[in-house]
């Protein structure tokens, strides 16, 4: 068995040099200290898009988009398939965890300072990465055609319509037409299962070379300790192995909320009926959502919702090019300007999703 | 001279290139941009019979492709209003306790001529005309 593998892998080095592979193999290594933990956060969220490929490859296989045909492939899934019911469950959960997971993923690296020369393109390929992650959740949501989802693509894709002059033509461009529609749901579909597939695996892969060739980041303290007081452990295959290990229990978790919370199907969507009580983005929408909740109809002189699209769009760009912006570090300071920016992102994020579910 | 002429076939082949971009770039957004739909152009509808309608109550019409509510405010008395909420764009409903128009997206609530009276609709909805012939309710588009 040893030998017949060696002997391919001779092969294969004969043919196409694996130098590089037997580099990555032997000479990576992974610093150990107290916040290598975090490390793991990046690995768990690649792990977690490649269980959403494979069961969405599956799903792809019974469902088919229309205004008359898509809540009842669904319902034909979870009903009559085999196990159609546990893949559709996978797949919505597992869609959840990975935003969640790249949400903890972000943020623990922009604690860490990891964006940092030289990652700057790791981070704002990581950014590019997360907003098409938003972008799959949005597009899949509508998916079942079910009431929930109908109207909350209507009140998303409405929103879009206050920006000024661009506004109305975006609109319809995403909605396929002037209203929410079967066209609408053709749109999401070809969005969901391709377009943002392509787009998505070539930032993914953008990101992951450029992590390969810088090696991990070490925090300030890290670097600072003499070389001998340094621990680290190969990458191969020891955290290789940490990192299987913690894919195999986020797996479980996975499988444990598929089997005992699943996913509701809720009622088939109606254009000509009134949207029912409970309407509501997915819970990572949910921040956004409440604070435009609670701006004035109008400030100063623009519509209140306009001026919040347009504020969390800056805040988005800024929060991509942070690892450009320079702020001096004094002395005297006890917390850097960034580090409570970053702080008061997540106590807002954290505040506003609770008071979506609670007002 | 030499120079020039690199310059010169540099600018061509610059122009070609933009003019290539475009011819690919130009059918590629028109594709994206859906075709004006032939609506078919409702202007009047008719609603059923009004002794079919009991009072208090509402339905939802098509009317074309846009939702319409009916509303029946008293004897032989009727209230057309555009059921798309102002606010974004949820599906209004009857209030038969308060009688109000309620968009349970995000708390709207309107009265019955269509005013947006609380919450965060910023226009009022857009009115339509209830005639009765005979005994047919007939919804007729304004202006
Ligand atoms: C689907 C989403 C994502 C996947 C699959 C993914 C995957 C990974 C993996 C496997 C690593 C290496 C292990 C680690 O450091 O945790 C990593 C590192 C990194 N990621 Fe992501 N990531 C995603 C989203 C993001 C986002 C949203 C950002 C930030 C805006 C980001 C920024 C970074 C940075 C700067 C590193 C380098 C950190 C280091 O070298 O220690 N990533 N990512
Ligand atoms: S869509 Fe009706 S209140 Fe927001």
């Amino acid at each position: 068995m040893k030998k017949i593998s060696n002997k391919l892998i001779n092969w294969i080095d004969e043919r196409y040099d694996l130098t590089p592979v037997r580099n990555l193999l032997q000479h990576k290594k992974v610093p150990m200290h107290r916040h290598s933990v975090w490390y793991y956060m990046g690995g768990v969220t690649l792990f977690l898009f490649m269980v959403q490929l494979f069961t969405g490859i599956l799903l792809l296989l019974y469902y088919r988009p229309g205004e008359d045909s898509a809540f009842e492939s669904v319902r034909f899934i979870v009903t009559e398939v085999k196990f159609g019911w546990l893949i559709r469950n996978v797949h919505s959960w597992s869609a959840n965890l990975l935003v969640f997971f790249a949400f903890i993923h972000m943020f623990s690296v922009f604690f860490s300072k990891a964006y940092e020369k030289p990652r700057e393109l790791t981070w704002v390929t990581g950014f590019i990465i997360l907003v098409f992650t938003l972008a799959f959740g949005f597009s899949g949501y509508l998916l079942p055609w079910n009431e929930l989802a109908f109207f909350a693509t209507k009140v998303g894709t409405d929103i879009v319509g206050v920006l000024p002059l661009v506004g109305e033509p975006l609109k319809v461009l995403l909605r396929g037409g002037e209203d929410v529609t079967g066209a609408t749901l053709s749109r999401f579909f070809g969005i969901h299962v391709a377009i943002l597939p392509a787009i998505f695996s070539f930032f993914l892969a953008l990101h992951l070379i450029f992590i390969q060739r810088q090696g991990m980041h070490e925090p300030e303290k890290f670097k600072n300790l003499p070389e001998e007081k340094k621990k680290y452990i190969p990458f191969f295959p020891d955290f290789a192995l940490k990192d299987l290990l913690l894919w195999v229990v986020v797996f479980n978790i996975l499988i444990f909320l598929a089997l005992y919370f699943p996913w509701e199907l809720g009622n088939k969507a109606d254009a000509f009926a009134p949207a029912p009580k409970g309407i509501r983005p997915e819970w990572y929408f949910m921040f956004m959502f409440q604070s435009l909740k609670f701006l004035p109809p109008h400030l100063w002189f623009i519509e209140g919702e306009l001026f919040g699209v347009i504020a969390f769009g800056l805040i988005g760009l800024v929060w991509m090019l942070i690892p450009y912006i320079k702020i001096k570090n004094r002395q005297n300071w006890k917390y850097q300007p960034l580090t409570i920016l970053g702080v008061v992102a997540v106590v807002f994020i954290f505040i506003m999703t609770i008071l979506g579910y609670i007002l | 001279m030499k120079l020039d002429r690199r310059k010169f076939l540099n600018m061509l082949l610059g122009i070609g290139g933009i003019g290539g971009i475009v011819s690919i770039i130009y059918p590629i957004v028109s594709f994206l941009n859906p075709p004006k739909s032939a609506e078919p152009k409702v202007n009047s509808l008719k609603a059923g019979l009004n002794s079919d309608f009991p009072e208090n109550t509402s339905k939802i019409l098509k009317f074309g492709r846009k939702p319409v509510i009916l509303i029946k405010t008293g004897k032989d008395q009727y209230k057309a209003l555009s059921a798309s909420c102002t606010h974004l764009d949820c599906i209004v409903q009857y209030k038969q306790d308060t009688k109000q128009i309620w968009c349970a997206c995000h708390n709207g609530l309107y009265d019955l001529n269509g005013r947006n009276v609380s919450g965060p609709p910023p226009k009022p909805l857009e009115e339509y005309d209830v005639k009765l012939i005979k005994e047919e309710i007939v919804v007729t588009k304004l202006g």
